[in-house]
């Protein structure tokens, strides 16, 4: 494993999205490099234009300009796979069927995919709901399940909008530190959207701050603290305070900005 | 007042309270169901006391015993029965020829847009059409056969079906198709992983509408050059002016109804286990 080769390039990305009354720029000449094996989080104010830089790094939505490379090492993997904003969740599968969805697009054994799904539903605490239909669970209990079937389908990419955004406090650390642990024993190029700089300093090597809409990067940090991690010695951490400042500095500007750029109407 | 606002305290007290276990919660509902069972039970017995009491004209009116009188030889002498299993069959044979195709042009439409373009405007423009306007002309095509009455509850059907279903696959939440697609879905897959399933709680609705469209339909079929079924039964008691009869064909109608939409509902059951499970 190179952790110096490329895994993601975006240059000069920007994405216009028309509406028959306006124009959003939702992201602006953007410019990233995500290496192989990296865990990057993706920080910025409401609306500034995270999600869409993710939706066009999994080829759901086109670039207004701008180029997006995406290396592939194992051609027999997915290259990407997404854990989505909010639920997610086929309402008409088991939950086990979820987990299983996307080998079952690749075409993965039945008996192959149901031993995979399994092993990520345990991780997830779930095992016991494998039989039970979506509408029956709670949205914490999506979202896991959300979680559950992107890794499943085992890409060469991981691609997560805010997977944690609707737990608890107690659930969210403790898939925080599963998510940890999952993810240091696979190696995976990861993309991590999140509004909280508590998670980014938990779980990136490197951290992108962007700026209110539209969207450019304001600052790359490097979060560069040893792995495998321990989520509680890390907060007690002098780094760690160090980081959260600096960074909170940056999105309070950008929060800011952003309040009263609609707050006025106009700049 | 005070007494009633003191009654209505201590019965939402006692409701709150009895909410709490699961044994009362099964007993209240029992209670629901005893009196939903009590109300047509109730209707029927005023029918009968103003009938006896000639508060209302019982050769208009009938009342419940003369028409339970009339019921017991039509069933055993297996005339009803006849009939009933003739615009059975005529309504069976209706639907599913309406409901077929409604449901494969209605995905069709929902799914690819230049199908849609090309058939949303003569769905339109036909659909408001009132579907008894159309029985003369069926009748003219079709001729007085059983293909015209089939042919008249079909296209009732049909119309219905196809509306929801198409709304069924457009009403899919997006993000559905996104993680299709994010998976690397192709065609078939997306088709039977996301829009079939998706549309399925709408289109059990169309089928649902079009059971009551075709009851409407089958009595308006059979009143023209039929010899057989229940809505000839209704317009040949109204020749006759034998109203027991005219009530005992509708009784058989509510039991169709009923009969139709149970299956319907058990059928929707199975197939979308994910709804209210
Ligand atoms: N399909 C679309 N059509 C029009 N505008 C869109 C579309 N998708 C996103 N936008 C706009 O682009 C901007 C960025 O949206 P995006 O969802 O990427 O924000 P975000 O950073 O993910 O926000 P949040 O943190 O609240 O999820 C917003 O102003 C949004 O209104
Ligand atoms: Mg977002």
């Amino acid at each position: 494993m190179n952790t110096n080769t490329e895994a993601i390039r975006a240059e000069n990305l920007t994405k216009i999205f028309k509406t028959r009354r306006s124009e959003v720029v939702a992201l602006e000449n953007v410019n990233l490099s995500v290496k192989d094996g990296e865990f990057l989080c993706l920080l910025g104010p409401s609306g500034c234009g995270k999600s869409t830089l993710l939706r066009i790094l999994a080829g759901l939505e086109k670039q207004t300009y701008g180029k997006v490379y995406l290396k592939a090492k194992n051609t027999e993997k997915p290259l990407t796979a997404v854990v989505f904003q909010g639920d997610s969740i086929f309402p008409w599968m088991k939950v086990i069927d979820n987990v299983e969805y996307g080998l079952r697009i690749r075409g993965v054994p039945a008996r192959e995919r149901r031993e995979i799904a399994l092993k990520y539903l345990k991780l997830m605490g779930l095992e016991k709901f494998a039989d039970l239909y979506p509408p029956q669970l709670s949205g914490g209990m999506k979202q896991r399940i959300n979680v559950a079937r992107a890794f499943a389908s085992d890409p060469e990419i991981l691609l997560m909008d805010e997977p944690f955004g609707a737990l608890d406090e107690q659930n969210r650390l403790i898939l925080q530190q599963e998510l940890l642990r999952i993810w240091e024993g696979s190696g995976k190029t990861t993309v991590f959207i999140t509004h909280s700089i508590d998670e980014a300093l938990l779980l990136g090597d490197r951290i992108v701050v962007m700026t209110a809409q539209p969207g450019r990067i304001k600052a790359i940090l490097d979060v560069g603290m040893e792995r495998p991690r321990d989520i509680l010695s890390i907060k007690s951490s002098p780094k760690f305070v160090k980081l959260y400042r600096e960074i909170w500095e940056y999105l309070r500007e950008e929060v800011l900005k952003a309040r009263n750029f609609t707050g006025s109407g106009g700049k | 007042m005070n007494a009633v606002e003191q009654k209505l305290n201590r019965s939402i007290k006692i409701e709150e309270i009895s909410g709490d276990s699961d044994k009362s919660q099964k007993g209240s509902a029992l209670f629901l169901k005893i009196l939903s069972f009590l109300s047509p039970l109730f209707l029927l017995l005023i029918w009968e006391v103003l009938a006896k009491l000639n508060a209302i004209d019982v050769r208009l009116f009938s009342s419940p015993s003369r028409i339970f009188a009339a019921l017991l030889p039509l069933i055993s002498s297996g005339e009803l029965l006849y009939h009933t299993l003739i615009s059975a069959g005529r309504i069976l044979l209706g639907f599913i020829a309406g409901a077929v195709p409604g449901v494969i042009l209605g995905l069709s439409m929902g799914l690819f847009p230049p199908v849609r373009a090309l058939l949303m405007p003569l769905v339109a423009v036909t659909f408001p059409i009132p579907k008894l306007a159309i029985m003369p002309l069926i009748l003219i095509i079709f001729g007085l056969g059983e293909t015209s009455k089939i042919f008249t509850i079909a296209i009732g059907v049909f119309y219905l079906v196809l509306i929801n279903t198409m709304a069924g696959v457009l009403n899919i939440d997006p993000i559905y198709m996104d993680v299709a697609r994010s998976f690397g879905a192709n065609r078939i897959q997306f088709y039977t992983t996301v829009a079939l399933p998706g549309a399925l709680p709408m289109i059990f609705a169309g089928l649902k509408l079009g059971m009551g469209t075709a009851l409407l339909l089958i009595v308006a079929a059979e009143l023209s050059a039929a010899r057989a079924g229940v809505g000839w039964m209704i317009w040949r008691a109204y020749d006759m002016f034998d109203i027991e009869k005219m009530f005992c064909a509708l009784i058989v109608l509510a039991f169709l109804g009923y009969i139709f939409s149970y299956f319907l509902d058990f059928i929707e059951k199975v197939v979308i286990p994910w709804k209210n499970s």
